[in-house]
């Protein structure tokens, strides 16, 4: 039954991980705006027409 | 006297689709829109004829099409598939220079989020901000700007922010672009000190952590519940117990610090909150498990601590859900624009309110705002205040003229000079009243504090007597455990969680319909009302629409279009209200027209002399008045030099205000109180009944005293208004709700923000949040009898953890699913629900 401390380690090194990760993406902003995105998948891609002269970077944080 | 000969430009409310029927009788009813006019391809707005064509669509402006044809340009046309009609009317008029003062850097620096050489970034308000189609248009603004870099939506909180390059694009080209096509920023006075919102992820941390700890404490319990020692001996126990322990301490430490301080701070200020006994509760579990698991007699509760640390924080963040978009705690500064016009050696410069001093002189065009108290210099001031004091009509103003701030000027602009800075004005010195001064204070008399000081006691007598009683038969250590045992159990979880899911699922109802509250405790004091003070201008009637009513014999299709045509040369709100009842077809040639400010007007269509104004204007031109002529009428007419009628311009009664003020009034102490003058007195008599409680030229300062003459009579007060004069009388009254058109509108102050269909609704609302507050009582009873059961076991000292485990866990349920199945079922009683799209205001009639 010793198996169970290193299942036990894994699982909480897991689940661990997980509330790292919950920690970064609150920081990060990811909960603060839960409407837009619902509407932002209505117009993915949408059929592009030729675009204007100047195109810029779009990403640039 | 003024000649204008050119007509107007096809303004839209010049062009709107209001037509008279021909031959009507009295009108006594607000005249209906016509639909049959084409929509503006871009707003939907109906379009006059000989409008704006451009590829086959019609559009009811210049504004608009001007949009379309720049969407057009930049492969942006997309805008008109992904919604029909989607845009705002965009008012071609506006000067693209009226921004230039944001790139002064001081006002710059406040407004931008960050910046540096390359990059900068800024967040604007755009409350045209309402479907897909905007979100789409926006987030592809590069496309229309080649300084501009990447821009997000935030659609509930109806912002833009704007990543651009600093030297490619100022702050002031990117407002004038938004407001270009329609969404134009909103910038206020209260921007200037806009406060880094400080960013509510904490309480969902706690969560996230009592959460992990619970599901994994709750992995090495369960085994132990379920005998594990008997399999391999005793080292699981003690490994699963230290891990627990561990496992709790951030739990205890971060996810409930929140309650330690704040039963810290009440038994400071020597009162039982809910939150004493939960941290008893607490410490008591943690103590008891830390000794059990420490000495190894045990395995200790610290999966039921998890678990209620747990539940307690979806309580929280349950009834914490805020309406990020509303502000509730206005004042003037998100009413007055941010900049002005000022005249300087220079030229004219727009620089920012806040550096506005006293003898400055500004220009302030139609539909802006007078910003400080200032004396009218030059042009004919005529000043809507229906915001400010209530007054409906609009009053006109001569060079001389003290005018106060916060009045919108229509008609020309006008030049003033500042006599006193923004915040010494007449009124926002309102704002140094000490209703103003004191914080609100939520939390102390609340149903769940009322009866948790009664329940914290009882709690502590039980757990006393149950050691006394143990140590009298000579058990001392059974009565150690029983007492820790009864605050453990004790712990009001159900109870902590009855008003939270309750009165969060009250608020969430009533959101949905267009009722947004401050917070869940708005609901009992909404609950305890008996007395409900009303205002009028705005919110028992529509400030911006008018019902017009003719006095005198029938007039003829052509009559009507002869006056609509006279009207259509005046910016007056009065003649662009009439101007709108022209019938089709062309109109009627005008000559000789002429304006006299604050009398009337006079010309000749097709050679008929046509007067219109005042009966003292009609009388200077020699014109008798019938003696028999209405008193209220607004608008007299003389037509080829003989009187013809008169017509009445009031603001529309929102509908089923009468039948709103006969329910309210047999059950709550009612009372009118206006800024405007007393007028139309009869005409609310009728609506408010026998023992009418009528006020009229009531100043802001007025409101505010009746609210607390009302108090003084030990009643509970609820005010309803809508514009800024109301804001003290907001503030005073225990419940104040401030009346919109279209939520995220600015609102003074208050605890609920009401749109304005739902006014005449009031009554529902107020029996709604009576009857949830019966259901907070209701789960404030099953919880307690949990608790007996609990603490009968836990007395007689033989509360197991598993006894716990299964107990906390069951009552918080019931009690949840309790408060939420019964609240919404009150609010499907009192049809609050099925109904998810929220009612949209009709779009407003501009006077």
């Amino acid at each position: 039954m010793e198996v169970l401390i290193l299942l036990i380690a894994a699982s909480l090194a897991l689940a661990g991980g997980f509330l790292l990760v919950f920690f970064w993406a609150t920081r990060n902003g990811q909960f603060d705006d839960t409407t837009t995105p619902a509407m932002r998948i209505l117009t993915d891609d949408p059929p592009v027409q030729p675009a204007p002269a100047s195109p810029l970077p779009q990403n640039p944080q | 006297m003024r000649s204008v000969l050119q007509p107007q430009p096809p303004t839209g409310t010049l062009a709107g689709g209001l037509r008279m029927a021909p031959a009507v009788p009295e009108l006594d009813r607000a005249i209906p829109a016509q639909t049959s006019a084409p929509a503006c391809h871009h707003c939907g707005e109906p379009c006059a004829s000989g409008g704006f064509e451009a590829e086959g669509h019609s559009f009811c402006c210049l504004g608009c099409q001007t949009v379309f044809g720049l969407l057009q340009e930049s492969g942006l046309s997309d805008f008109y598939n992904i919604a029909a009609r989607p845009g705002k009317r965009v008012d071609a008029s506006a000067q693209p220079e009226r921004w230039a003062y944001l790139d002064d850097p001081s006002v710059a620096a406040k407004l931008l989020d960050f910046s540096d050489d390359k990059i900068a970034r800024v967040t604007f308000q755009t409350p045209a901000i309402h479907c897909v189609a905007c979100v789409w248009l926006l987030e592809n603004l590069f496309r229309l700007h080649p300084g501009i870099g990447r821009s997000r939506v935030n659609f509930a909180r109806r912002e833009v922010s704007i990543t651009f390059t600093p030297q490619r694009a100022k702050l002031s080209e990117l407002a004038g672009l938004l407001s270009r096509i329609g969404y134009e920023p909103s910038l206020t006075l209260a921007e200037l000190d806009r406060e880094t919102t400080s960013p509510r992820s904490r309480l969902g941390l706690q969560v996230g952590v009592a959460g992990f700890a619970f599901g994994n404490i709750m992995l090495f319990s369960l085994p132990l519940y379920l005998g594990l020692d008997s399999a391999t001996g005793p080292m699981f126990r003690s490994l699963f117990g230290w891990l627990s322990l561990a496992l709790a301490l951030p739990v205890v430490t971060f996810s409930a610090s929140d309650y330690w301080r704040s039963a810290w701070a009440s038994l400071r200020q020597r009162t039982l909150t809910l939150d004493v006994p939960i941290a008893a509760g607490l410490a008591a579990l943690y103590g008891q498990s830390a000794w059990e698991i420490l000495s190894g007699h045990g395995e200790g509760y610290l999966d039921s601590l998890a678990g209620l640390v747990f539940f307690l924080l979806c309580g929280r963040a349950f009834q914490r859900k805020t309406h990020e978009r509303l502000v509730f705690d206005r004042d003037y500064k998100g009413f007055f624009p941010l900049g002005v016009v000022r005249h300087a050696a220079s030229g004219e410069e727009t620089v920012s309110i806040s550096q506005l001093q006293v003898g400055d002189r500004l220009r302030v065009r139609h539909g802006e705002l007078v910003p400080a108290d200032a004396r009218l210099l030059s042009g004919e001031g005529l000043i809507d205040y229906s915001f400010v004091t209530g007054e409906s009509e609009p009053v006109s103003r001569q060079p001389g003229d003290h005018l106060y701030a916060g009045g919108r000027q229509v008609g020309g602009a006008v030049e003033l000079e500042t006599v006193k800075p923004v915040s010494q004005s007449y009124l926002t010195s309102l704002w140094n009243d000490e209703a103003f001064r004191k914080g609100r204070d939520d939390t102390f008399n609340t149903l769940t504090n009322s009866y948790s000081r009664r329940f914290t006691r009882l709690v502590l007598v039980v757990a006393v007597a149950a050691v006394l009683g143990w140590v009298a038969v000579g058990n001392p250590a059974r009565g150690l455990k029983a007492f820790t045992s009864v605050l453990i159990v004790a712990c009001p979880c159900a109870l902590a969680l009855a008003a939270p899911f309750t009165l969060g699922t009250a608020q969430r109802l009533l959101a949905r319909r267009g009722v947004c509250l401050r917070n869940g405790q708005v609901v009992e004091s909404i609950a305890k009302v008996d007395a409900i003070a009303l205002d009028k201008t705005g919110t028992l009637t529509a400030a911006h629409t008018t019902e017009i009513r003719f006095h005198g014999d029938t007039l003829s299709p052509h009559e009507t279009a002869v006056i609509a045509a006279l009207c259509r040369h005046s910016a007056h709100p009065y003649s662009r209200r009439l101007a709108q009842l022209a019938p089709p077809g062309p109109a009627p040639e005008v000559t000789e027209f002429s304006e006299t400010t604050g009398a009337g007007l006079s010309g000749r269509v097709e050679g008929q002399p046509v007067l219109l104004g005042s009966p003292a204007w009609l009388v200077r031109n020699g014109i008798e008045i019938p003696a028999d002529s209405p008193s209220t009428a607004t608008v007299l007419i003389a037509l080829g030099g003989r009187f013809r009628g008169a017509f009445a311009l009031d603001n529309t009664l929102r509908p089923e205000i009468d039948q709103l003020l006969q329910q309210l009034g047999k059950r709550f102490e009612l009372a009118l109180i206006s800024g405007d003058n007393a007028r139309e007195r009869a005409r609310f008599a009728g609506l408010f009944g026998e023992q009418a409680n009528l006020h009229f030229n009531l100043s802001p300062q007025d409101k505010l005293g009746f609210i607390r003459s009302l108090q003084a009579r030990r009643r509970t007060v609820m005010m309803v208004g809508d514009g800024l004069n109301d804001a003290g009388a907001l503030r005073q009254g225990d419940v104040g709700v401030a009346v919109v058109e279209g939520v995220g509108k600015f609102s003074p102050a208050s605890d609920v923000i009401l749109d304005s269909p739902m006014v005449c609704r009031l009554g529902d609302i107020v029996d709604f949040c009576r009857r949830a507050t019966t259901i907070v009582r209701v789960s404030f009873g099953i919880s307690a009898a949990y608790n007996a059961v609990g603490i009968a076991i836990a007395a007689a000292g033989i509360l197991s953890p598993l006894v716990c485990a299964i107990l906390m866990p069951l009552s918080s349920a019931t009690v949840v699913l309790f408060a939420v199945g019964a609240t919404t079922w009150a609010g499907s009683r009192h049809g609050l629900r099925n109904l998810s799209e929220p009612t949209q205001p009709p779009t407003p009639t501009q006077p």
